[in-house]
């Protein structure tokens, strides 16, 4: 990454590191390469948007980013809230063979396996939704929340069927923090209705609402805007930089409409077919020829390197 | 009709429905949390029933004769030892199965109920076994002739079968830790993303289980008073049965599912024919799963589009 882009991420001095720095990933289904030494960084409280065409591999970075696959190569690591966490360790690797003569390493393999997995991630700070929502549509809009802030919660369940002091102190606050995300989204009124009785555009505002309450550090939107109308495309827009700059979290975005894509984000990261073709502010993406390419299609030989 | 006859059937049938319910709340709960039969819960049950032996064993030779210490304690140390057991079992015998396919922890589950029974065969002996009656005595009502007449461990048994489900149903909808369980029902994956320990969740659940058996093996056993190490077996078909009826995988379906079983089967053999009666109990699961395929409080399974 250039000086020039880091001068526009707002970002002071190169020294400031990454929030979310990803080498080489690579991700293998069988025979099939999803992605391919995949590299990019992600600045602390900037927009970065992931785009490519359908099938370049953008949900696949953001599923082994947030823990949802094991990633089979490469580096994956969060520094966040002043301490770096690998997040591939953390879900549980495979043992190597230079553990066996390592006994710290052999240690903290076994430690990861036995209590490591995907909510290691939520704890490190990373928080995502889906493309397709994924609510827990039988449970309320309210209840949909406090799940989600349980990491700060007291959950000893003698304390709970017991209703103590500190219990009752920690659901209230939790309550608190779910009813500001309700206003902050507009759904305070369907606070007690069933998460999966929402209109679509609710479910959506819900679900990244959802992910806000795990207090994270960064925020993967998996295509926000898909199946939404003008107006509210342009009221996500609002409410992304609001997030970024009122509750302080870095964006990381997939989205496939443009016209948000290239007014919102600071950082646009290119993949096609599994590999990152170019990475850059909207206006070099913009102008990108690969980029043009792998969008338009051109002759073979029209490509230059 | 005999009026005494049926207020005696309809409180036998309680007692024995109650039990079936405690029962299958631990067949619903690991169903409804990762989709599995747990053929090995029948014989917690059967465990359960010997841990009460040897814990009024051990409390009579120091001595203690009074029937609340001597049931208060059996309780607690039972219930302590079996939710070990449940959590061992899952450890040992589900979890490393987690992500194979489904039939996978079916089979680990017939293997770990062989091994229950043989092991307690082994160390315990093929024989029946008895425990006196701690808590002799009845309430009767009506005159000499026809009467009502309730144990005071049938007392007990119902009382206590009734607090536990409550305590349960609170412990469901009302805390943290329970919400937790729900949100994991709904989506595994989905929940660990949003940081929940899905494997401690998992465990809670068939400790839960467990313990709710262990419950119904020390109340059974303190009013029949007789067992060996194949009672798991029938005890556990009738709750899973019961579990069905009700709609696997809701909790008041599980209590709703092990009242009607028990009810049907003593009024049937009160009124119509002792040796039929299991006869009877499952036809009237067979004739509601006929009309409703997903038990009586179950939800329809609706196919995605």
């Amino acid at each position: 990454m250039n000086a020039e882009t880091l001068a526009t991420n707002g970002v002071v001095g190169e020294s400031t590191p990454a929030l979310l720095n990803v080498d080489g990933l690579t991700m293998r289904f069988g025979g099939i390469i999803a992605l391919n030494n995949v590299s990019f960084t992600v600045q602390p409280h900037s927009i970065t948007a992931l785009i490519g065409p359908n099938g370049a591999g953008k949900t696949t970075v953001f599923n082994c980013v947030t823990g949802f696959y094991k990633a089979t190569e490469g580096k994956l690591s969060l520094n966040a809230g002043g301490k770096q966490t690998d997040l591939r360790k953390v879900l549980g690797e495979r043992f190597q063979w230079s553990d066996y003569v390592n006994p710290k390493a052999f240690g903290e393999r076994l430690y990861y396996k036995a209590f490591g997995g995907s909510h290691r991630v939520a704890l490190a700070g990373v928080a995502r939704t889906f493309q397709n929502i994924r609510l827990f549509r039988e449970l309320t809009v309210v209840e949909n929340l406090l799940v989600a802030q349980h990491i700060h919660l007291d959950r000893n369940l003698i304390r709970g069927t017991l209703r103590t002091k500190g219990y009752r102190a920690s659901e209230r606050k939790a309550l608190e923090t779910a009813y500001h995300w309700l206003d902050v989204m507009n759904l305070t009124e369907d606070a007690n209705r069933l998460a999966g009785e929402l209109p679509y555009g609710n479910q959506r505002r819900l679900e990244i609402a959802r992910a806000m309450c795990t207090e994270p550090k960064l925020i993967c939107l998996d295509e926000p805007a898909a199946g939404l109308n003008p107006r509210e495309t342009e009221d996500l827009s609002k409410l992304i930089r609001k997030l970024r700059d009122e509750h302080k979290v870095t964006v990381l975005l997939i989205e496939h409409d443009m016209g948000l894509v290239m007014s919102i984000s600071e950082h646009i990261v290119v993949l096609d077919y599994g590999q990152v073709i170019a990475c850059g502010s909207p206006k070099e993406i913009e102008t990108n020829p690969k980029v043009l390419a792998a969008y338009l299609g051109t002759e073979a030989e029209e490509v230059v390197s | 009709m005999d009026f005494h006859i049926l207020g005696q059937q309809l409180v036998n049938g309680l007692a024995l429905g109650s039990i079936y319910g405690l029962i299958a709340v631990g067949y619903t709960m690991v169903y409804g949390i990762i989709g599995m039969i747990n053929f090995a819960h029948g014989d917690v049950y059967m465990v359960s029933a010997y841990l009460t032996a040897i814990c009024l064993a051990i409390l009579s030779y120091f001595g203690m004769v009074s029937p609340f210490f001597l049931i208060v304690i059996t309780l607690i140390v039972t219930v302590f030892f079996i939710a070990l057991y449940g959590w061992s079992i899952e450890r040992i015998a589900y979890k490393p199965l987690r992500n194979s396919p489904r039939l996978a922890p079916l089979i680990s589950a017939i293997g770990v109920s062989l091994v229950l029974q043989n092991y307690v065969q082994v160390s315990q002996g093929a024989k029946t076994q008895a425990v006196p009656t701690i808590l002799p005595g009845a309430f009767r009502f009506g005159t000499e002739t026809e009467f009502i007449q309730i144990t005071y461990i049938q007392v007990l048994l119902i009382i206590v079968s009734f607090i536990s489900m409550a305590v349960l149903t609170y412990i469901i909808q009302k805390t943290s830790l329970g919400r937790q369980c729900r949100a994991v029902q709904q989506d595994a994956k989905m929940s660990a993303i949003l940081g929940i320990n899905t494997d401690r969740i998992i465990s809670t659940v068939f400790i839960i289980g467990a313990a709710m058996a262990g419950i119904a093996g020390v109340l059974v056993t303190m009013n029949y008073g007789s067992f060996d190490f194949s009672v798991g077996f029938i005890t556990g078909v009738k709750a899973f049965t019961a579990a069905v009826l009700g709609g696997i995988g809701s909790l008041p379906g599980a209590m709703l599912g092990g009242i009607i079983l028990g009810m049907s089967e003593s009024l049937f053999s009160g009124f119509v024919n002792t040796d039929y009666k299991d006869v009877f109990a499952f036809s009237l699961l067979v004739l509601v799963l006929i009309f409703r395929p997903s038990g009586l409080l179950g939800k329809p399974l609706v196919e995605k589009v």
